[in-house]
């Protein structure tokens, strides 16, 4: 069992967790993620690890809720414990001093975003960072972001705060400008994710982003998180999370994401009809 | 045994096993085989001539002392096989479903060569069944601690074995799991119908009576790499990790919704059991048509639990 020590809302719906995993807490690196399961009947689902606290024997990890785990997981706080956390997964993001990385979250991707540009700013670098939400209300980590950027750039799609549209036109200008970007790392939705390799490709800036399939067991046993990077078949599990943006099928991805939109729909209907007491916005998966 | 005795032994039809209609079984996920009654279990051992230079014995991987288990349960002496053939192989009740025995001991049999031969997987399973269904495991004796310590990977077939063998030799085991229950592919990849859970966790409880420890949601590799576990009082590292990720074909479409690896589709309904979504939260694709790409026994598991999962149509595609 796996306690949960510390809970802080960020903003409607999404939530920052410290789970008890000293193992966990001690090996993780940036760009790693760990699968929980909440109880014996709960699916596993992937989450990155934002941060971890050796000492406390501790791990960060942020949740939107979206579907039923998720909204389940909203629901929990501290002293109550998830039943399965396995970690840390996947490979540790590369990083190495580039002159200038950009980073780039949308929405929570903004979680996972963070420990790399932490990483990066270590590494020597220039961080310029992006993060971007749909209003102001949304917007995750924007302390942190500014304590470990150099340069921090805020969009709203309505306006709200910073920029009136999306972090990809903030990139773009940037690129306009002539900053000589060495690598981007951006995060988020899959679209974002595309249209940020996009923006980059014809540049050939050096772009990773950090995929997030549906996956099963989260280990290189089953194949349900394979992408196609390059034209080849790689394992988002084991092979990434993060890859070579200009490479990625993104709309593979999108299309192998909405697999099972109608089954989440239900369990999410059929869990809030048991919970009965609050009525859930947003239903499946955005 | 007298040639009289062996010419009546050899009148004795090979004993048929009750198992569940065809037509009943294909709507749920419950055992197909119900398992022999003492009765049937008795009689079928009595086909076996006890031969003094046994081939069965050479034919089973880890040579179960097969005559003289099959002539303790024709003498009703049901625990007491159960027990013999612990002492050869930890796992009774899943090798006595499970193992391809017309590949190997029954492929060998004497009595194969005129008729049918011996049905010694479902003996082994009778006794097997027999032993826990009336609570009458036994730990065997453990000699005391050698001093050594052994860090068994995966928790699957493999790493049970190895782990049952080594604390029987006195030497204290650690199994590292990566999933949240051990088992292995006994619990992610064969049906619950071919195998119930049930059994499998039995057999693990056993292990863990016998003192071998488990850890769960443990990645070797990620959370301790092998030198670390050489460093930190481990003598030894067994690694039985398991096939690993799936080959795919290569061919187009391959990476659209609804086209899954086998493992994934079996994963998904058996370890966490999307047949009975949406009371266990994860899905699969419920298809009105399904086709199984391949003809072994993993296609046929997935063949037959797709047709549990209520189609039209199942088929299965075959190179040759």
């Amino acid at each position: 069992m796996y306690e949960i020590t510390e809970k802080v809302e960020l903003s409607h719906t999404v939530y920052y967790f410290k789970v008890r995993a000293p193992l966990i807490a001690k090996k993780r690196k940036a760009g790693q993620f760990v699968v929980l399961r909440l109880n014996e009947a709960g699916e596993r689902i992937p989450l990155t690890i934002v941060d971890s606290d050796e000492k406390q024997g501790t791990i960060g990890l942020i949740v939107q809720e979206v579907g039923k785990t998720t909204a389940m997981l909203g629901r929990m706080g501290v002293g109550d414990n998830i039943l399965d956390v396995v970690g840390p997964l996947g490979r540790p993001t590369h990083i190495e001093n580039y002159g200038i990385a950009v980073c780039v979250g949308g929405g929570i991707g903004v979680a996972p975003v963070l420990p790399i540009a932490v990483a990066m700013k270590q590494a020597g670098n220039k961080v310029i960072s992006i993060m971007g939400a749909r209003n102001k209300g949304l917007l995750i980590l924007e302390k942190e972001m500014r304590q470990t950027s150099d340069e921090l750039h805020i969009t709203t799609d309505d306006g709200s705060c910073g920029h009136h549209g999306f972090v990809t036109q903030v990139l773009s200008r940037l690129i306009d400008e002539g900053v000589k970007i060495g690598c981007v790392v951006g995060i988020g939705p899959v679209p974002m994710m595309k249209a940020v390799a996009n923006v980059t490709r014809p540049h050939n800036i050096l772009t990773y982003v950090s995929l997030n399939p549906i996956m099963v067991d989260g280990t290189g046993m089953c194949g349900a998180c394979r992408v196609s990077v390059g034209g080849k078949v790689r394992f988002v599990c084991v092979d990434g999370p993060e890859f070579n943006g200009a490479e990625v099928d993104f709309d593979e991805l999108i299309l192998r994401n909405r697999s099972y939109l109608k089954e989440e729909k239900m369990a999410m209907e059929e869990a809030m009809y048991h919970e009965g007491t609050r009525c859930y916005e947003g239903g499946s998966k955005g | 045994m007298d040639a009289n005795e062996v010419r009546e032994r050899m009148k004795i039809p090979r004993q048929a096993m009750g198992e569940q209609p065809p037509l009943e079984r294909v709507r749920n996920f419950f055992e197909v085989p119900l398992g022999y009654t003492e009765a049937d279990a008795v009689k079928e051992a009595q086909r076996c001539i006890q031969c003094k230079k046994p081939l069965c014995v050479g034919g089973c991987p880890v040579n179960i002392d097969i005559p003289w288990f099959i002539r303790l349960i024709a003498e009703g002496k049901f625990v007491e096989a159960a027990r013999k053939l612990k002492e050869t192989n930890t796992l009774p009740a899943v090798c006595g479903r499970v193992c391809p025995q017309e590949d190997q001991c029954e492929r060998v049999c004497i009595i194969g060569k005129k008729g049918e031969p011996v049905a010694i997987g479902r003996l082994e399973r009778f006794a097997a069944d027999y032993e826990r269904e009336h609570d009458a495991a036994m730990l065997p004796d453990i000699p005391s601690w050698t001093g050594r310590k052994v860090a068994v990977v995966g928790a699957g077939p493999a790493g049970l074995t190895v782990a049952s063998d080594l604390v029987r030799k006195g030497h204290k085991v650690t199994v590292f799991e990566a999933l949240h229950t051990p088992g292995g592919v006994l619990m992610y990849g064969i049906p619950e119908f071919r195998l119930p859970k049930k059994i499998v966790q039995s057999e693990v409880e056993f292990l863990k009576r016998m003192g071998v420890e488990i850890v769960l949601n443990a990645v070797v590799g990620k959370l301790e790499t092998i030198d670390e576990l050489l460093s930190n009082g481990y003598d030894a590292v067994f690694i039985g990790s398991g096939a690993g990720l799936p080959n795919f074909m290569n061919i187009p479409g391959e990476n659209l919704a609804g086209v899954y690896s086998a493992n994934e589709y079996l994963t998904r309904v058996n370890l966490m059991k999307a047949y009975q979504f949406p009371e266990y939260d994860t899905p699969v694709i419920r298809g009105r048509k399904i086709v199984v790409i391949g003809a072994g026994n993993t296609a046929m598991d997935a063949a037959r639990t797709a047709l549990r999962l209520c189609p039209d149509e199942v088929s299965i595609v075959y190179r040759r």
